[in-house]
């Protein structure tokens, strides 16, 4: 899969290399900004108060 | 070769580590910094800095002053323990809702429990692990640490006593006199719960402390406030 994603990728090596890196960085921020708040909603929720 | 199967499976896997990377650490960090900086914008609001502190005996301010029960969710008061960390500042609210207070703002005051300085129990709740945990070296409190809460009217020195373990329907914990049903309240006390142990909420950390005194606004901070304030 990521072998075939490499191919697809256009460019020279360096080019590609690059892409690589600006495609990394764009879903890591995406994760850290969106999908891991959404996921910390989700599995969240410990308690720290005590109640009857 | 791996496969297109064992790709998506080793994806998955770093993903999961990646969150946990950011959930026990990388969020923390950054919430933790947010609640940091609201509390020093929270208390720019109470007036300016007092430049030069007074230095006599706290005794000679008399009782203190007990602020108004404040709305929901409203940020009134400010926490300082510098066994946490030497700058550590939190901003606590009105109320214990998990979505509401503890997640967001940080420290929570359980309604219906005394304001700081008021004869009774100053009960707040706040995260150990996640959300910025305000409340995650709460086990390393040694006697006589100081607990100190900043008002609109003053700051109140608490000094840490205890900790105590109890489960989550432990609510005589926030009783005016802890631990005792219809006490009749002498002490002014402070209470911290969170959960214990680490990472899980099995049970609830408890930690006492008894107050140690008092001092107006106008007579400054306590010398043990002055890292968090950005002068130390």
């Amino acid at each position: 899969m990521y072998a075939a994603l490499w191919r697809v990728l256009p460019g020279p090596v360096w080019f590609r290399v690059l892409l690589v890196i600006v495609l990394v960085a764009g879903i890591l921020f995406s994760l850290v900004t969106w999908v891991f708040p959404w996921v910390d909603s989700l599995v969240n929720n410990q308690e720290v108060t005590v109640q009857v | 070769m791996i496969g297109v199967l064992g790709e998506l499976l080793i994806t998955a896997g770093v993903l999961v580590f990646l969150f946990l990377g950011w959930q026990l650490w990388f969020n923390d960090l950054v919430v933790g910094g947010q609640q940091q900086s609201e509390a020093l914008e929270l208390r720019e609001q109470w007036g300016p800095e007092v430049e030069a502190p007074v230095e006599v005996d706290p005794a000679s301010f008399g009782d203190p002053v007990v602020s108004a029960v404040p709305a929901d969710r409203e940020q009134f008061a400010n926490l300082y323990v510098p066994r946490f960390g030497a700058d550590y500042v939190r901003p606590v609210a009105e109320g214990v809702g998990t979505r509401a207070v503890l997640n967001t703002i940080g420290v929570g005051h359980y309604p219906g429990t005394q304001m700081p300085g008021e004869v009774g129990n100053f009960a707040v709740a706040a995260h150990r692990t996640t959300h910025g945990a305000p409340f995650n070296r709460i086990a390393e409190l040694r006697i006589g640490d100081p607990i100190i809460v900043e008002t609109a009217d003053g700051w109140y020195t608490y000094r840490f006593r205890t900790l105590d373990y109890v489960p989550p329907s432990g609510v005589e914990v926030l009783n005016a006199v802890p631990a005792v049903a219809d006490g009749q309240p002498a002490d002014r006390v402070i209470t911290l719960t969170s959960c214990n142990p680490q990472f899980s909420d099995a049970e609830r950390i408890i930690a006492y402390g008894v107050f140690d005194s008092w001092r107006p606004r106008s007579a400054g901070p306590p010398a043990e406030v002055s890292a968090a304030l950005g002068n130390g």
